[in-house]
Formats: C-alpha cells, structure tokens, sequence
C-alpha cells in the first residue's frame, strides 16, 4: 500500500488541475476580444483597405478619400511628444532611483508621480489648453498638442523607466562603488547598459497612448479638416494645428453625414496597425537587446 | 613578530547608528598592515557594518550616522579633505557573491583603471600590462589569457571570485576588504581563494569577514571576535583559539551559538 494514492490526494489533484485550467482559461480568454476587434475592424473596413487609403487625402467632405493628413499628424505629434517626455521622464526616473534619498522631498515627488500617471486625460487636455494654448502663447498648435500629451506620458514613463533600472542587480553597483566610482560613472557603466531594453520598451509602449488619446489634442491642436497635398510628408508648421487620426475617427463617425461606412472602420485599422507595428518593433528590439545582456 | 608592524587602520570610538540603531558600539581597533586579519561573530553583529566603514562605502546604503575616529595609514578619513573616490581606489572591497561585471573578463580588470584615468591616458599597452599583471597575480593568466573577450559573468564562480580581487589590483590597493568572499564557492574555491589570500599577504593588507571559523583559524594572522556591535577579544588567531579569554568567545568559537 506503499505510495498509492489515498482519497485526500486525489481530491487535492483534483483542486489543482481545476486551478491550472481556470487560470489558463482566463489567460487564453485575453486573446478573443483582441482577436474580435481586430476581425470586425478588418472586415467592415475591408472595401476601402488599400495602399492608396493611405496616402490620399480626404475627399468630397471626407466622404471618401484617404487619411494621410491625419497619419502624419499623428506622427508628429508622437514623435514630439516623446521627444519631450522620453529624455525627460528618463533622467527623472534615473536622479529618483539613483541619486534620491529617502526624504520628504523626494517622496513628495514620488506622490505627485503616481498621482499624475492617475489623472484622466479630459483633464490633462483642460491643463494643456490652459498652461500650452493660453499661458505659453503656442496657441492652438502641433507644439500645444505635442507637450500635452508629453505631460500625460510623462508619469507612466517615470514609473516603467525606475522599474528598468531597479532590476539591474545591486551587486553592480556595489562592484562600481568599490573600485571609486562616482554614481554618475556607475550609471553610464552599468545601470544604463543593463537596463536600456526595458526603458526603451517602456517608452515605445507609450506610443500606443499618445497616438489613441483624443480628447488632449482636441482641445490644445488637432483640428477636423486641413489641407494637404497627398503624400507630402512634411505638411506642417510646428505652431499650425494638424488632423491626427484619433481624431479623424472621432469626426468621420460623430460629425460627418453619410460617409461611406468602410471608412471610419479603416481609419480605425490604420491607427491599430499602427500602434500594432511599433509595438512589435518594440518586442523585437526588446529582444534583440536582452540576448545582448546576460548575467 | 606582529607587534613590529605599522598599523594600518585605528579606529577610536567609531560607533555607527542606521537610523536609530546602533550597530557598532565604541570599536576601538587596531589592524596591522600586511597581514591577513579576520573579522569573525555571530550573524548581526556588525562585522560587514565595521568592514564597510574602512572604505566609507557604508554612505552609499542609505542613513548612517557616525561618529569617533578611522585611520588608514594615518589619515583620519572622515576629514573633510578625504575624497572618497580616492579612499575606495585605495580601499579595495570582495564580495559574498562574487560580482563581476556583465562585461568582458579584460574590461573587467581593467575597468577601475578607466574609472580613475583620462580616455587619452589609457594607451591599449598599458591597459594589455594591467590585465597580465592582474590575472598574474590571481592566478587567472594561464586559464584565460585566450578567452579575454568572455563575459566575466559566464566564468565558474572561483574564477568570478578571483576576477573579482584582480579587479581591484591595478588600482593599487594597500587594503582589500573581504566580505565572506568563499561562502559561495565550494571546498576547492575556497581553497583556492584562500591560498590567493597567502599569496596577497604582505603586499596588501587583508581583512576578512568570515562566518567559518576553521577559515579563520587557517587563513588570518589576527582575530576579531565581535558581538552585537562591539568588539570582544582582538588577539593572534592561534591565541584567540587556543586561549580565548573572554567567555563568550569560548562559547562561539566552541558552537554554542552563532
């Protein structure tokens, strides 16, 4: 009667198959939604998916035509946006996790961080339109828009970039430390080498945010229609307003009459496949630098 | 024969608080230079605590307040004229783990020095010389004088540990503080490191942090018996072995706590 099974055990067995199952259902539950969106989107945007949609511009009052001045748009304003919030959040989250003592300054700073990340995006929007759009005299403009949303990235970047860099193991700091050297030389030696795929990837994944959000840009410089040559890619000055594809979006399917219907479902997969794209780029590069770096 | 020797760290009434509690209590000790001293006591007792005072690493980890006096060859180094950075080029520190760099085994070796140096001072012969000279003198050259471009982090782990202290060397240190650098490492690593050890005695002095006491007794010159953060007997090992004089040092060295 060595080893056999007694009526407790199988019922325990029985608990963790049970676990295992609910736990991979849910898991595997995750992808259907993804899976439906993306199906639905892709098939009611079918008729009006093509390269041409792209790069042509909007016709007969946006009934039809392509979305390209709402694409660069978009571009602008991400690329400008992190360039502010990325270089910005980063050093932040480097003097948080490696210079900051533990003080009431600094935990100040560490609050109004996580507070910030929670502040809803209407009324980041409200703070743009008030500090960028008014205060600042950029006006209704690319730069307004673009800060606005840097503002609202600003947080979540902190918060993934000191992630990054407290799981570099302390060991290397220690071994930098011992042999006289500064905090600013480990950083540069050690905490950044080994840390830079997940800043990066923390970073990129704030492309998605920026490139959704609407409400921050509609009130600090996105605007419904605007002229552009189709394909140009350098349309537009730094303090005119662009079309941005969130935006667009929100115009075709809330304030144009009788649009064709594929195109706003098209509008929608450009901007998925978009964020879609970089998100990947940024999964890749993930691992291309992780394989890099072991220890 | 010891008592001819310079010393080399003296500290007088060093006590350490982190935040409000105390963790070295009027240690007054005197270290003598060239010689391998270990630093032996109960987990929690503030031997690591006193280890990273001699290099003031201790700043690094968070609120330390301390008070009293540490001399290395002379010098008080809480004087406000001491730079750390050249304290810790001076003051070299081994580690539980060993912790090489996720670099190569030459960047490794050589990475104090490009610390410490203008870019256009590090000629690639001088950095070659340092690397030789380094992995020399821990008995690494022969194993990996082809394998230089290796990561320092996939070597086993005595060689890890021997990197670690050839790390140091081209610095020139006059102290290595050694933090239980073979709890890590099997029966053979020890060994190894330890013989490292004889052979580094003299040249530099040694302290060393240790929870063996037969390493101990077969590897230091000079003993420290430390408990709750004070200093209890301080003799030559043989002596501190065979004749403790203090009861609790009876008691720990026989295994009757610790």
């Amino acid at each position: 009667m060595m080893f056999t099974e007694t009526p407790l055990v199988r019922r325990k067995l029985r608990q963790e198959r049970l676990a295992k199952w609910i736990f991979f259902g849910m898991t595997a539950s995750m992808i259907i939604p993804l899976v439906l969106i993306v199906g639905y989107l892709v098939e009611r945007a079918w008729p009006s998916l093509s390269l041409s949609f792209l790069v042509d511009v909007p016709a007969r009052g946006m009934k039809e035509g392509g979305v390209w001045p709402a694409l660069v748009g978009t571009i602008y304003l991400v690329v400008l946006s992190l360039a502010v919030s990325a270089p910005v959040g980063v050093l932040a989250a480097v003097y948080l996790n490696e210079y900051a003592r533990d003080n009431w300054f600094n935990r100040i700073i560490n609050l109004a961080v996580i507070n910030l990340a929670g502040v809803p995006s209407i009324v980041h929007a409200l703070f743009g339109l008030g500090a960028f759009v008014y205060a600042a005299r950029f006006g209704y403009s690319i730069i307004s828009a673009s800060l606005t949303l840097a503002i609202m990235t600003l947080p979540v970047i902190i918060a993934s970039t000191r992630e990054a860099l407290a799981s570099v193991p302390r060991s290397f700091r220690e071994a930098c430390w011992n042999v006289g050297a500064t905090r600013w030389q480990t950083i540069k030696a050690v905490v950044l080498p080994n840390s830079i795929s997940g800043i990066l990837t923390g970073i990129i994944l704030q492309v998605s945010r920026a490139a959704g959000e609407t409400a921050p840009i509609m009130f600090t410089g996105a605007v419904f229609f605007k002229a552009v040559d189709k394909g140009d890619l350098f349309p537009y000055g730094l303090r005119e307003q662009c079309m941005a594809l969130s935006m667009h979006l929100y115009t075709l399917s809330t304030q144009v009459p009788g649009v064709k219907e594929s195109v706003p479902f098209a509008t929608a997969v450009v901007l998925l496949g978009s964020v879609l794209v970089v998100n990947a780029t940024a999964i890749i590069l993930r691992g291309y630098l992780r394989s890099r770096k072991k220890w | 024969m010891s008592d001819s020797l310079q010393p080399c760290i003296t500290t007088r009434d060093l006590n350490l608080w982190y935040g409000k509690f105390q963790a070295l209590i009027d240690v007054s000790v005197t270290i003598k230079e060239g010689l391998i001293t270990s630093l032996i006591g109960p987990s929690g007792c503030g031997k690591t605590t006193l280890l990273r005072c001699f290099n003031r690493v201790n700043e690094r980890y968070g609120y330390v307040t301390t008070t009293g006096e540490t001399r290395i060859l002379g010098k008080n180094i809480y004087d406000p004229d001491v730079s750390l950075i050249e304290l810790r080029k001076s003051v070299g520190m081994v580690f539980q783990r060993p912790n090489p760099l996720p670099i190569s085994v030459y960047e490794n070796v050589v990475f104090g020095l490009r610390i410490h140096s203008e870019r256009k001072d590090l000629k690639r012969s001088t950095l070659d010389q340092a690397v030789e000279t380094a992995l020399t003198e821990v008995g690494l050259w022969n194993d990996l004088k082809d394998r230089l471009d290796a990561k320092g982090t996939s070597l086993q782990l005595e060689q890890q540990q021997k990197l670690c202290i050839a790390r140091l060397l081209p610095l020139k240190p006059r102290l290595i503080l050694m933090d239980e650098p073979c709890s890590a490492l099997d029966v053979e690593g020890t060994r190894a490191i330890e013989e490292l050890m004889f052979g580094l005695k003299g040249r530099y002095t040694i302290v060393i942090v240790t929870h063996n006491m037969a390493q101990a007794r077969r590897a230091s010159d000079e003993c420290i018996f430390m408990l709750l953060g004070e200093i209890i007997e301080h003799s030559r090992t043989e002596e501190l072995f065979l004749k403790p004089t203090h009861p609790k040092t009876a008691e720990y060295i026989e295994g009757r706590y610790g």
